[in-house]
């Protein structure tokens, strides 16, 4: 195939392709169908750029508070990249976002989002709420919409109206919920989460639930592994509790 | 992907001084799905022969079964045990025989041959023989367990040492490999008899 024919370059000249955030576009007629074709993290095997995915992630609510608790695996095909990702994203002292799809695509756009909470705050003198940023980041994605972002995100928080859970992914998805498994492992987490979840757990328990999920999903899940992330959040902001392993 | 790589698997075999050793992880998976952690690849053969089966669960078993069956055959009309290199031969032609519908398994044979010299030998689904002195890999990560046995390897090593290359090679080479791992098994072949190991990997 000529080159003329792939970019669009015969005698229209390309003036500094770029949407609304500054983002080079690719000189083709169909920049948003080429990117998802070529650039898309839920790669199938046509593809050649491949990145790194692959997680089990979840959160869920309690009379204590909000439970996050994740693995640590980055996977590329079979191999394993690395055992030591952190995909809790701490968006500000009251917000967190987790990190399961594209590794570059979640905490590229969770600290975009950081950035958004931050002028919320700066232009209206208040913290903004969950369901507000939850929701930013959802607008962020469905502008993305079919251009093969890969994201699936649990923004958790506690504000005015208390703690809050939301599932936020690539297609514009947001649900509100009190539990929510992500990624790879998410269905074997759910198998542990739903057999013991109830609202009057301790912290304690709690805690034990969200890294006794992980550890099973990590045993089942081939792409699921490493070590074991895990946060509690409270009326006074998210707390990390450490990292347990093996 | 590659129906090599339905179930995941990870073998090493190796040769030292008058011994040879082999090891397998012991994972059985479908794709992405942890099934069992206590699978079986590798095979005694004979005294002085062992094999290691990576590939499809389903012809690791058909061949294992086939193997036994032949050999037992070979036992009962020469009244002796095959030795590695007519193991080996044999292996090849059993694979080759279904050159337009192959089983799915790379395997590896690793032996002492006459004089107590090591004998290691690989092959890919359709039974192209390579013969090595150091060392052969099987499985989903040839890439690592290269890499391991590369630096690991050393000319006359004692069984003790042998063991001790095998299982780091193994188990280093596992915890990169999202398809194998969940603990593993060793062999180590000498003229006196053979050793068997199980060590405890990562079950992640």
């Amino acid at each position: 195939m000529r080159l003329e024919s792939i970019l669009d370059l015969g005698k229209k000249k390309v003036a500094a392709a770029t949407d609304e955030l500054g983002f080079a576009l690719a000189g083709v007629k169909d920049p948003a169908a080429y990117s998802a074709a070529n650039f898309s993290a839920s790669y199938g095997a046509t593809q050649d750029v491949k990145f790194a995915k692959g997680t089990t992630t979840l959160a869920f609510k309690f009379d204590g508070g909000v439970i996050v608790s994740v693995d640590s695996r980055s996977t590329m095909g079979n191999y394993i990249a690395s055992q030591t990702v952190k995909k809790v994203i701490e968006i500000n002292p009251f917000l967190l976002g987790t990190m399961a799809g594209g590794a570059a695509d979640c905490s590229f756009w969770e600290r975009n989002l950081g950035t958004q909470c931050r002028m919320y705050e700066l232009r209206n003198k208040k913290r903004v709420s969950v369901a507000a940023a939850s929701k930013m980041l959802a607008n962020t994605m469905y502008r993305y919409r079919g251009r093969g972002l890969s994201m699936g995100t649990m923004i958790c928080g506690w504000d005015a109206s208390g703690p809050k859970l939301y599932y936020v992914d690539d297609d514009g998805t947001r649900l509100e919920g009190d539990v929510f498994c992500v990624g790879s492992g998410s269905t074997y987490a759910y198998g542990v989460i739903d057999s013991h979840l109830r609202r009057d757990l301790t912290v304690d328990e709690a805690v034990d639930l969200g890294r006794r999920a992980i550890a099973g999903a990590a045993h089942r899940d081939a792409m699921s592994g490493g070590w074991n992330n895990l946060y509690h959040v409270t009326e006074d902001g998210w707390r990390f509790l450490g990292q347990s392993g093996r | 992907m590659s129906i090599l790589e339905h179930n995941g698997a990870a073998i090493i075999a190796m040769a030292g001084k008058n011994c040879v050793a082999i090891g397998a992880d012991t994972r059985f998976g479908l794709r992405m799905q942890t099934v069992a952690t206590d699978f079986e690849k590798v095979f005694k053969m004979s005294n002085n022969v062992f094999v290691g089966l990576a590939g499809l669960a389903t012809d690791v078993q058909t061949l294992r079964n086939l193997l036994k069956f032949r050999l037992s055959l070979y036992a009962l009309r020469e009244e002796r045990d095959m030795k590695p290199e007519a193991f080996a031969a044999l292996l090849s032609h059993l694979l080759y025989e279904k050159r337009f519908g192959p089983y799915f398994i790379e395997p590896l044979v690793a032996g002492l041959k006459d004089g107590d010299q090591p004998f290691l030998c690989g092959m890919d689904l359709i039974g192209a023989p390579v013969y090595t002195n150091d060392f052969v890999v099987s499985g989903t990560c040839t890439p690592n367990m290269n890499g391991m046995c590369e630096s690991l390897w050393r000319p006359d090593m004692t069984p003790d040492d042998l063991f001790e290359a095998v299982s780091q090679c193994l188990l280093a080479s596992v915890d990169r490999d999202a398809m194998s791992g969940w603990g593993a098994v060793v062999h180590v072949i000498t003229p006196d008899g053979v050793t068997s190991k199980r060590l405890k990997g990562r079950m992640d």
